[in-house]
């Protein structure tokens, strides 16, 4: 698609950019961090962009002062999740806030075949269209 | 399908491409004492050369000073801090220079009996690393083995692993560490916990600072069952008893603190009273010294309370007098036969109970 030239799934911040490289990764996150947010890892392997909820990979870090703690974590999910895509959430609970306040993919699954738009007739010729990822044609678990 | 050609705003050329960076090149930036420990050697076109000129351009002078002002005795502690002062010099001075150094493993552990201050000097040790720029944050984590072991099986590792995430940065203190191993269950989760430790205490030295503390003849226990920690710890400082005049002096400035002072006689009586006090059982250093002017503070208390219809001038709330510490229950048994007995009973000063 000409909107995304490399064929990479783009959700969140930076994902546009080339991978954040764990300097830039602890950048980030020592930013949030200053801001008081609380960082939590998620990972998935169903790239749909209405695939809102992943699963998280242990708890909320809270109480958290330095990166270091972050990262650790961060290489433990990379160890168990190989192959799948892991996002980084920063949680705001400043009051009336209380949301995500950043979040970015800092782990893909070596190759990302795209998604395929799926087009349907329906009554009076009108055109139905459906975004469906490659990849989830074949079983959780097994599909990068 | 190819790399996009552009690049995140100040990240460095190399960090753009695909070879993972160094963290810790990453960390440095945001730690707010980086700008005198780390010092970039690239921009600075006058590199010091002298010890004296690293000692100017960081605080390392005005910690040491502090230390020695605020604590009384400890002298091989002490000594200990000011060696690796001196280290932190050296090295920057190393680096200036060009050469390479790797950072020193900080890990400690802190035996001595009750009361002989390891608690304040690891409360106080975060502060001093971060001044001398070893950590980052400088923030103290304290745990006992509550915080580290879980009640169930698998419940260990994370609760062990989310501590250690707190602590980043900054020092991880364990009190009783001995607690976390006991040999008389062999399934105990404890030794998980200690599995856990000793993995992060190796792999991320420059994140975390470990300080163990305990009574000296229960982590020598500690250390015998688990020659990997011990092994892991560089610094092994045991903490003297006080000697009586340190006591008094640490009794002075406790109560100085809480607006108090000796009346007349009354630092005599306390003399008196820590030469018999510490012949006696569970004598616990600095800490029977705060229970003792604690003490003193109740029987000044009802003193003054007694006398109904007298006005009380700031003098006499201030005063602690030498009857309030005589009164003490230790002035009733025999005095010590002589001097030199009240020596001899250091040994035998025990390390259980009055630990509280």
């Amino acid at each position: 698609m000409m909107t995304n030239p490399t064929g990479r799934l783009t959700q969140g911040q930076f994902s546009f950019l080339p991978d954040l490289t764990d300097a830039e990764i602890a950048l980030q996150v020592e930013y949030g961090l200053n801001k008081g947010y609380a960082w939590s890892l998620e990972y998935t392997d169903d790239p749909h962009p209405r695939n809102t909820y992943w699963e998280m990979y242990g708890q909320p870090m809270f109480d958290l002062k330095d990166a270091a703690g972050v990262l650790m974590e961060l290489a433990d999910c990379r160890k168990a999740f190989p192959n799948h895509y892991i996002r980084m959430l920063a949680f705001d609970s400043a009051q009336g806030v209380e949301s995500i306040a950043m979040s970015f993919i800092v782990n893909r699954p070596k190759s990302e075949p795209g998604f395929a738009l799926d087009r349907q007739e329906i009554v009076g010729r009108t055109q139905r269209y459906a975004v469906r990822a490659y990849s989830t044609g074949r079983p959780e678990n097994e599909r990068y | 399908m190819s790399a996009p050609l552009y690049r995140i705003p100040g990240a460095t050329k190399s960090a753009a491409s695909t070879a993972p960076a160094d963290p810790r090149v990453a960390g440095t930036p945001g730690a707010s004492g980086s700008a005198d420990a780390g010092a970039p050697a690239q921009d600075a076109p006058h590199l010091p050369r002298t010890v004296a000129e690293v000692l100017a351009s960081s605080q390392v002078e005005a910690v040491l000073d502090e230390l020695d002002r605020d604590l009384v005795g400890l002298a091989p502690v002490k000594q200990r801090i000011r060696d690796i002062a001196a280290l932190l010099v050296i090295d920057k001075l190393r680096l200036n220079l060009g050469l390479a150094a790797q950072s020193p493993s900080l890990h400690m552990s802190f035996t001595g009996n009750p009361g002989t201050g390891k608690t304040t000097v690891a409360m106080r040790m975060a502060q001093i690393l971060h001044r001398l720029g070893y950590v980052r944050k400088g923030h103290l984590v304290a745990v006992t083995r509550d915080d580290l072991v879980g009640q169930y099986i698998g419940h260990t590792a994370p609760k062990t692993r989310e501590v250690l995430k707190k602590a980043m940065g900054g020092v991880l203190f364990i009190d009783e560490a001995y607690y976390l191993f006991r040999p008389e269950n062999e399934r105990d989760y404890g030794q998980e916990a200690i599995e856990i430790l000793l993995q992060v205490m190796e792999n991320q030295r420059d994140d975390l600072v470990v300080i163990l503390a305990g009574y000296a003849d229960r982590m020598d226990t500690f250390f015998r069952s688990n020659p990997g920690m011990s092994s892991r710890i560089a610094h092994h400082l045991d903490f003297p008893d006080y000697s009586e005049g340190e006591l008094l002096e640490i009794a002075e400035r406790m109560l100085a603190q809480q607006n108090y002072r000796f009346g007349e006689g009354a630092r005599d009586a306390l003399a008196q009273y820590l030469a018999r006090r510490i012949a006696q059982p569970h004598f616990a250093n600095a800490r029977s010294v705060r229970n003792a002017l604690d003490r003193a503070r109740l029987r000044q208390a009802s003193r003054l309370f007694a006398e109904r219809d007298r006005e009380l001038t700031l003098d006499d709330l201030c005063t602690i007098a030498e009857a309030d510490i005589r009164a003490s229950r230790v002035f009733a048994g025999p005095a010590p036969s002589t001097t030199t007995d009240t020596g001899s009973g250091e040994g035998s000063r025990s390390t259980a109970g009055d630990s509280r």
